[in-house]
């Protein structure tokens, strides 16, 4: 859907309220164009109960009797919560105060379909309904996205998301920037018609975009830093190898994906690999950011469909709930924490925690503090930013 | 058939013969055509060669459709590797030392490449593409993975069912795979038990293999998943067991209906809901016609589709028939999956793969990881397919595999940082350009023959025809037209 379409089916109520202006960036030399926003995506709905722990509260361990995580075991960021003991690399982030954890963050009426609660986040709808552009693609067709490049977004890996689909934002998708390079030299000319057929043009797209964009990447860079030879580890470094050209071709969006966090069965042995393949990841990109310089200007955001059913299940698993944790990190980030733990004395009709937090008001906040833009258009109505930056 | 439908069809063929009318009478005085043919067998095989064109060509629109339906199979005409053929015991992984296990997951590995490399024979070998492309299909709707399943011998029986049913019933196809092993575990339904019912394949059963979405409600999901306890896996030889004290035999509330309901009574009242036959409907459209169904049209289809009692052989010639899956306006209108990309190659050009495990390493790099679809959803196609890094890698492909010598294994990139290289044991094949360009005969124009044999519009770049007659076909695989079908 083009955007003026997308506006279109907001409705009147919500054009009429998004007339008040927007707050700009504290400072006016500051435009925030060049403010990278890193996203990733974890896949399969992430555990956040196991995740950021509430070791004070007993309801917890009624909840898991077999799968709780121990008061002793959880690195304790209050006296009330603690990080999984596989996020331990990311202490070094929450002591220099650059790590925000955001509790309880769903929507109302939350669906526990994977692709569909992961539509609704990627595309910042409403639960019951069906937006087919990405939120991130809206923004890049937002009149008050403040800078565009020849490339907006890269995504690493082999993963597709929906935050870019919708055809304004300009994005490849690629594993290795070498490669990546070597291959676009062989492009042919682009051809002067415009064919007829949705797939051609969309083809014709991609090569384009290819070509702007590879004529002006420069060659991976040497880091100090080190990277894990995982899969996850390889696209950190491939992010930091294509963010050492983001100023050349107006980058502001990364990608990344982990798959796997869908633990309906032994969920323990899976759960820590991948959150130490995570916290190890996270603390790569940050080391090889900081020697690009970029860390400042860089906002690491995770998410995913949904977070996982308080009570476990007979497999040593956790079935599909709501209300999850997720982490911003940042040279800028406001680290601490932030919206409310989801009370686990009060669960729902399905046995899963109410949401204090609407994904969408991080998005705002994206939107609103890191590119100083307008959200409301973007998410469909006013969503309050958050604090962390 | 009804007095209805036959006046339907008899509307449909008069449609049809007065658009072939306007295409000519020497169309159809010699049956459809070189580009008909190229069209149909393209939408309903995996690149078809020049000779089977030319004998499709002879035969008017229903012949060809008709032949295509008559010649499909049930079973696969490549022997399978042995091990299928034995269960093995079951192993409590946990209780093994680390040495055995990662034996175990080596042996597991080792037989997943030789099932799946078995599965690109068989498309390869059969006399019937278009069974190997409604297996296929269906394994895409039907989805199980062999990273969840771990067992590659019940991926192995769970291809043979999809096969069996390809072109047969879809509701007797899906009262089959939701008692399927590689079913049953892929989706959790094999630990679905009435104190702890777990709500993995009531869910997508109602979602993606039926309904579709926002025809179901969360209680429905929850009742289904009642109905479906105690259908399980004894893992002494693999196959579905029922467990009676599992079972949740209590009334339950389920798409406005009340009752006991068992897992196939759940699985008649997701058959009996209109919803059911458009959703399928759709995702046939979008695997044969165009990426945009039209409404009317599948309304129509949906309705016969229920009609004929969910038999798939007269919903694909109804669909292979109908005036959209001609229309100029969609040919060319999908993009090839990577199977199709890889083994339509190997086709049209009467070349040898590399080797096998070559093959295999680009349809996954390329996105379509036989017997791992990306999730329960299976691989979304269409312009997913092609991406910045996808297209330029088939670019690669095609460049190599054309290319009059191969690559020596030394230079071949088909690795992936931290993958080991990818052996090439077979000695390579070269594209053999000579018998390739007599094949369209001596006195014809086989430049522009080449074009309508590779490509179902005109190319964007046309390459020259004064250029040497490999780098011709070159140019022609490397226009962006070559990526479509």
């Amino acid at each position: 859907m083009k955007r003026r379409a997308f506006i279109q089916s907001l409705g009147a109520a919500t054009i009429a309220t998004a007339l008040p202006a927007w707050p700009q960036p504290a400072s006016s030399t500051d435009t925030g164009g060049h403010r990278l926003l890193i996203l990733i995506a974890l896949k399969g709905g992430n555990d956040g109960l196991n995740t950021v722990v509430p070791f004070a509260d007993p309801h917890y361990y009624k909840l898991r009797p077999t799968l709780g995580i121990a008061p002793d075991q959880a690195l304790k960021l209050t006296e009330k919560e603690g990080l999984h003991p596989q996020l331990e690399p990311l202490l070094a982030a929450w002591n220099a105060r650059e790590l925000a954890v955001l509790r309880g963050v769903g929507y109302p009426e939350p669906n526990l379909s994977h692709f569909r609660s992961m539509d609704i986040w990627e595309t910042a709808s409403r639960s019951n309904q069906t937006l087919t552009t990405g939120w991130l693609d809206r923004a890049f067709g937002s009149d008050s996205k403040p800078t565009r490049g020849t490339l907006d977004a890269i995504v690493v890996g082999t993963d597709e998301t929906h935050c870019l689909h919708g055809g304004d934002a300009r994005v490849i998708t690629m594993a290795d920037l070498g490669q990546f390079r070597r291959q676009a030299q062989l492009l042919g000319t682009p051809p002067s018609v415009v064919p007829a057929q949705a797939s051609l043009r969309h083809l014709l797209q991609l090569e384009r975009t290819i070509r702007a964009s590879a004529a002006r990447m420069k060659a991976a860079p040497q880091f100090k830093a080190s990277f894990n030879p995982d899969p996850f580890g390889r696209a950190v470094r491939t992010a930091c190898d294509v963010i050492a050209s983001r100023d050349r071709v107006g980058l502001a969006v990364v990608h990344l994906s982990l798959n796997g966090f869908d633990t309906h069965i032994r969920q323990v042995a899976t759960q820590a690999r991948l959150l130490k393949t995570l916290s190890e990841g996270l603390m790569s990109l940050r080391a090889g950011l900081k020697e690009l310089g970029a860390w400042h200007d860089t906002l690491v955001l995770t998410y995913s469909e949904f977070g996982r059913r308080p009570k476990e299940n007979a497999n040593a698993g956790t079935d599909h709930g709501t209300a999850a944790v997720h982490f911003a990190i940042g040279g800028r980030v406001k680290g601490g924490l932030h919206g409310a733990a989801p009370n686990l004395a009060n669960l729902d009709n399905n046995g899963n925690a109410r949401f204090t937090l609407d994904f969408r008001r991080i998005y705002a906040t994206v939107l609103e503090k890191w590119w100083g833009m307008e959200s409301q258009d973007v998410l469909g109505g006013r969503f309050q930013p958050l604090q962390f930056l | 058939m009804s007095k209805r439908q036959a006046h339907r069809q008899g509307f449909i063929a008069i449609v049809v013969v007065l658009w072939l009318l306007g295409h000519g009478g020497a169309v159809l005085a010699a049956g459809m055509g070189i580009d008909d043919a190229r069209h149909l067998l393209s939408r309903t095989g995996f690149g078809p060669t020049w000779a089977e064109i030319r004998r499709y060509a002879a035969l008017s629109r229903t012949e060809g459709v008709e032949r295509l339906l008559d010649e499909s199979g049930t079973t696969a005409v490549t022997p399978p590797p042995d091990w299928v053929g034995v269960y093995p015991p079951p192993v409590a992984m946990r209780t093994l030392s680390e040495e055995a296990r990662q034996r175990i997951n080596q042996e597991r590995r080792e037989q997943s490449l030789q099932l799946v490399a078995w599965w690109f024979a068989e498309m390869r070998a059969t006399p019937s593409p278009l069974t190997e492309r409604m297996t296929l299909f269906w394994h895409g709707h039907f989805t199980s993975a062999l990273n969840k399943v771990s067992l590659p011998i019940l991926m192995y029986r769970q291809n043979v069912l999809l096969r069996y049913h390809a072109l047969g019933r879809f509701d007797a196809l899906l009262h089959e795979i939701a008692k399927d092993p590689a079913m049953l575990r892929y989706l959790d339904g094999a630990v679905n038990r009435k104190a702890r019912p777990n709500e993995n394949f009531a869910r997508e059963v109602m979602e993606l293999f039926t309904l579709g979405e926002g025809h179901y409600t969360e209680a429905d999901v929850k009742a289904a998943a009642r109905s479906f306890t105690g259908w399980s896996i004894d893992w002494q030889n693999g196959s579905l067991c029922f467990r009676s004290l599992w079972h949740d035999s209590g009334v339950k509330t389920l798409l406005g209906h009340r009752g006991t309901f068992d897992g196939d009574q759940v699985l008649d009242l997701l058959l009996q809901r209109p919803e059911t036959a458009r959703h399928v409907v759709r995702k046939f459209w979008r695997e044969f016609v165009s990426p945009q169904p039209d409404a009317a049209e599948v309304e129509r289809l949906a309705r016969a589709f229920r009609q004929n009692h969910y038999e798939i052989k007269p919903l694909l010639r109804m669909l292979l028939e109908s005036p959209a899956f001609w229309t100029p306006a969609n040919r060319g209108a999908l993009i090839k999956s990577p199977v199709e990309f890889l083994l339509g190659m190997e086709r049209q050009l009467s070349i040898n793969p590399l080797s096998d495990n070559t093959v295999l390493a680009l349809s996954s790099q390329l996105g379509q990881n036989l017997l791992n679809p990306p999730n329960v959803k299976g691989w979304p196609g269409g312009e997913d397919w092609l991406d910045g890094r996808t297209v330029l890698l088939r670019r690669v492909v095609a460049r190599q595999w054309s290319a009059a010598r191969r690559p020596r294994p030394a230079t071949t990139r088909t690795k992936q940082p931290g993958q080991k290289p990818v052996p090439l044991d077979e000695q390579p094949l070269d594209f053999e350009i000579q018998p390739w360009v007599k094949q369209f005969g001596a006195n014809a124009d086989w430049h522009a023959q080449a074009e309508r044999l590779l490509l179902p519009l005109p190319p964007l770049r046309r390459p020259a025809t004064t250029l040497p007659p490999i780098q011709y076909v070159q140019g022609l695989l490397l226009d962006p037209v070559f990526q479509l079908k």
